[in-house]
């Protein structure tokens, strides 16, 4: 069927309830946005406060009103904005910000198809993740305050209003905002899984897939797979919350009164939560992955190194991320032999992210660079996904977690494996596909400036942070004056949070250029990068449908990057790479293996 | 006045960042505007790639001199050695792989930067290479799991043959108090449920329970020096973590269950206040709480304590929910403890110490009931 109809688009039908996957995408990726940037602002309050405990700022007084009497910051709203940080960006920034953008963009267009398998199920995704967006960030005008037991809300905290305030209203709001942001989650995810399967155009077979397609494929199966659960969770918490179920609640003595639950436990919530949450982590992650490997073979000019050891490792990543969740777990209260096997899951993780680490470096072994904003991102989070993820070491080995445990080792941990990671993941995407996204190009001097300034700020912000976490500084503290025994770390407290505001307002710097470019960039050349895959054969100007004819037919896997024909010439003369569509030439061989 | 001026200088700040943006941006009149990296651009940021491995090397160094000292110093338990070798030799290895990768990394990036015309090596796979180094990370990980586990059945499983004392911790937002199981070594049996404020009953201990008669509520947590003692710990309302990292100890309290932990205190309190480490960081801290009193701040002189502190999010004053710990020798502990009011005493009863000890055979079977429903191991 050609997709092209010719049909009249209304403002409405085109910018608004739109069903092409190319404009849902640019909507994920500016709700993305604009949540991340609540969300990284919320991270700057409450660094602020750790920095200048008790201290009077006025901008609390403005942005936090009754919460910062006389601008001090309440330890009640402290304990919000983390839990509404970690909620923002984990789930609406790099879960359908990340995934939701680049898995519509690209899907379609690396894989040769018109548009996503079902369209308008796709926009229904879209105006569900906005709908939650909305619920969430209204979750912080109410009288009681936003959600505040942390972003893995642990009942009984979580479940009890008399615990807190933020687990009241607050708490409910966030609960129905999370059941609505799972289902978009799904609705996205079932979607790209049958696009992917079905979808593909002649000669595109799975072992010629770009590697940017087989995580966000895989991500997509890994979402399915573990997002039910979260939901269920969510569900039963709901059930203890308002109907007096006793799903996660035992023997509670709370505000001078027994209460009636009886055979809950706790400990079965961690597991549920867990059981998404831990996958969620390679949801967040395999995406800046996949993008990683197109740009950096691209940038490279060199086919990406070990196509099918990165897939293995993409599938040996997604099944060992499902079976590690106890890891979080080990001083729950488990028992302990669980521990022993779930220390011996999580190591095993370790090898083929080893693996891909070291596949990247010798990618870029012997290769031409372009230094392109978008590489730049790419290289640096390999150094962060090295650096985060060795630490990881540590924290997934149950006997030396237990003294790290919940204190500033595993907020520096996993902010540089997954926070940081994916979020170059997500800059380097955004760089990189611009010119496909909005017909323009980003600028790339801003790029660089943002760039630089982010990667030493960030390395200013988490390295020092597992210096304060093996001191024994648990997260989540409020204030430290109380205990003497930290005194002495507070200088480092300031020095991350000035470093912490550098990096904030670099991002003033992105979002300048992002939304300057949109209307005053260089016009994009169809295929800026000189790249392989098959969203630079469709037309500059989008349409419908994405390819004004046929759709191309594909012959080759998508790394032909400076390859040689036998006489030492480029296989196309003159040109450092062979776009998918060309043809094998008279004794070539297919190279993805 | 001051955070006006503050919050105004930030805001000049983030409309500056913006203006130099634009002025940056409208500065680069140039013919190239493609905004695709060209050959001036790989040189500048090949140059900045091996930048930033000498920053990144400074960084780890100057972090390893500079904040090296806040670790927590001696361990002050039996495990604690063991545990600190083991982190010692994960960060080894950890530093060994960092400085390696980064610099393959950047160098690399630096090394091979583009240049017009330059051509790239095809690439596509090596066996070799790869089996390479999928083996040398899974036999380095095999050797750290079966060091880590050995040290975690040893750190969890408790030899009741030992005979370890039997301390009860008890967290209720936003305090700590300790359940010393008096001469009988048992704890009476308790729940939130019998919890009675007006008779300040506070752990909901079974006044029926000859065992319970002699057991000791405190509120600081005294230890003796060289005996294991086994904590069992329980929360009466939401989840909440006693650590204790001095002694390399953490255990989640669970309302509903009762979990534990052990481990044998081996430096007393004033062992550890003489140690270089700890005398060196008291110091510190005392310099900083000098210069703080100078300020008028509330800052007296510090001295070290072990410290229980809550590490579980719990609610608006999880910040400051901490217990003291005294490790002493066994006399001073005694002593201490002898002091302390039994529950039987605390609830207007007589002491019954001597109806406990007869009490006790017969009551084997509820022991033993408990000992099920604490369940792990």
């Amino acid at each position: 069927m050609s997709g092209h109809a010719h049909h009249k688009e209304t403002f409405i039908t085109k910018y608004i309830f739109s069903q092409d996957h190319k404009m849902i995408s640019k909507q994920f990726l500016i709700t993305g946005l604009l949540m991340g940037v609540i969300g990284i602002g919320m991270s700057l309050l409450f660094r602020m406060q750790l920095a200048w405990p008790g201290e009077s700022f006025k901008i609390f007084e403005v942005l936090l009103g009754k919460w910062a009497p006389e601008g001090v910051m309440d330890a009640n709203i402290y304990l919000a904005l983390v839990t509404i940080h970690g909620t923002i960006m984990v789930f609406f920034v790099l879960t359908q910000g990340l995934s939701g953008t680049f898995s519509n963009l690209l899907i379609p267009l690396q894989i040769g198809a018109r548009d996503m398998a079902s369209g308008f199920m796709n926009m229904l995704s879209y105006w569900m993740f906005f709908l939650s967006s909305i619920i969430m960030v209204s979750s912080l005008f109410i009288e009681a305050g936003p959600a505040a037991a942390g972003w893995t809300i642990y009942p009984p905290l979580s479940a009890l209003a008399a615990a807190q305030p933020g687990s009241g209203l607050g708490m409910t709001l966030w609960l129905v905002s999370m059941a609505i942001f799972i289902a978009s989650s799904l609705m996205g995810s079932l979607n790209y899984i049958v696009t992917v399967i079905n979808l593909r155009t002649k000669g595109m077979t799975m072992t010629r897939l770009p590697l940017t397609i087989w995580a966000l494929f895989i991500t997509a199966v890994i979402g399915v797979v573990s997002f039910p659960v979260l939901l269920s969770a969510a569900l039963l918490l709901i059930m203890d919350r308002s109907f007096g179920t006793s799903f996660f609640l035992s023997d509670i003595f709370i505000g001078g009164e027994v209460l009636h639950y009886q055979g809950g436990s706790p400990v079965l919530y961690e597991h549920l939560f867990w059981f998404l949450g831990h996958p969620e982590v390679y949801i967040v992650l395999l995406p800046a992955l996949g993008i990683t490997s197109e740009i950096i073979a691209t940038n490279s000019r060199k086919p990406i190194f070990g196509y099918r050891a990165m897939i293995l490792s993409i599938l040996g990543i997604a099944f060992l991320s499902t079976i590690v969740w106890g890891h979080h777990m080990f001083v729950s209260g488990m028992n302990p032999f669980l521990g022993s096997v779930f220390t011996f899951t999580t190591l095993l993780i370790a090898i083929p992210s080893a693996v891909k680490a070291f596949n990247y470096i010798t990618t870029i072994w012997k290769g031409n660079l372009q230094m392109n904003p978008a590489m730049l991102f790419s290289i640096g989070l390999v150094s962060t996904f090295i650096t985060g993820g060795l630490t990881g070491i540590i924290l997934g080995d149950s006997t030396l977690d237990i003294n790290v445990h919940d204190t500033y080792f595993v907020v520096a941990h996993f902010h540089l494996v997954m926070g940081i990671s994916s979020l170059y993941g997500m800059f380097a995407g955004i760089y990189h596909w611009y010119p496909k996204m909005f017909g323009r190009m980003l600028n790339k001097n801003l790029g660089y400036l943002h760039f630089w300034i982010t990667a030493v700020a960030a390395y200013g912000v988490f390295f020092p942070m597992h210096f304060v976490g093996l001191a024994g500084v648990p997260r989540r503290y409020y204030d430290y004056t109380n205990f003497p025994l930290f005194d002495e770390l507070q200088d480092t407290q300031v020095v991350i949070t000035v470093f912490a505001i550098i990096a904030g307002f670099a991002q003033l710097i992105f979002l300048y250029n992002f939304f300057r470019s949109m209307f005053y960039g260089a016009p994009a050349t169809q295929n800026p990068w000189k790249s392989n895959t098959l969203e630079w054969t469709t037309p500059v100007e989008h349409l419908h449908g994405n390819w004004p004819g046929a759709i191309p037919e594909v012959h080759r896997w998508a790394y032909d990057y400076s390859k040689l024909r036998e006489d030492g010439e480029y296989i196309i003369p003159g040109q450092d790479f062979v776009p998918q569509t060309v043809p094998l030439i008279d004794g070539e061989e297919d190279s993805n293996h | 006045m001051t955070t006006f001026l503050a919050i105004i200088v930030l805001i000049l700040v983030a409309i500056a960042v913006w203006q130099m943006t634009k002025i940056f941006e409208l500065s680069q009149v140039n013919a190239d505007n493609s905004q695709v990296a060209n050959d001036k651009d790989n040189k500048l940021n090949g140059y900045l790639m091996f930048a930033f491995l000498v920053f990144l090397y400074i960084l780890m160094i100057f972090s390893m001199w500079k904040w090296g000292s806040f670790l927590l110093g001696t361990p002050a338990s039996a495990h604690g050695e063991d545990y600190d070798n083991l982190m010692a030799i994960s960060f080894v290895l950890i530093f060994i792989v960092q400085f390696i990768t980064q610099a393959l990394l950047h160098y690399f990036a630096f090394k091979y930067r583009g240049e017009e015309g330059k051509k790239a090596m095809f690439l596509a796979h090596n066996n070799k290479l790869e089996v390479i180094w999928s083996i040398i990370p899974a036999l380095t990980l095999a050797g750290l799991i079966l060091y880590g586990l050995y040290n975690w059945v040893s750190i969890t499983s408790i030899d009741e043959d030992e005979d370890p004392i039997v301390i009860e911790l008890y967290a209720q937002q936003f305090n700590w108090k300790a359940r010393y199981a008096g001469a009988d070594n048992v704890l009476g049996d308790a729940n939130v449920r019998l919890i009675d404020i007006a008779k300040a009953n506070v752990l909901g201990i079974d006044e029926s329970d000859p065992y319970a008669q002699d057991d000791k509520i405190t509120t600081e947590l005294h230890l003796p020096v060289g005996k294991k003692v086994l904590f069992k710990m329980r929360s009466q309302d939401v989840l909440h973590s006693a650590y204790m990292p001095h002694f390399r100890a953490q255990m989640n309290c669970v309302p509903g269950m009762i979990t534990q932990f052990a481990f044998t205190p081996t430096v007393t309190t004033e062992e550890m206040r003489v140690d270089d480490g700890i005398v060196e960081k008291v110091n510190t801290i005392n310099e900083i709480r000098a210069e703080k009193r100078a300020k008028g701040m509330d800052a007296d002189p510090y001295e070290f304590d072990y410290l229980l502190l809550c590490n579980k999010i719990c609610g608006q004053s999880h910040y400051n929910m901490q217990m003291r710990i005294v490790v002493e020798t066994e006399e001073e502990y005694n002593a201490w403890l002898s002091e302390q009011k039994t529950f039987a005493a605390s609830m207007g009863k007589e002491d019954t110490k001597t109806e406990t000890t007869e009490a006790v055979a017969q009551v084997e079977l509820v022991s033993d009931e408990e000992a099920k429903i604490i369940g792990v191991n």
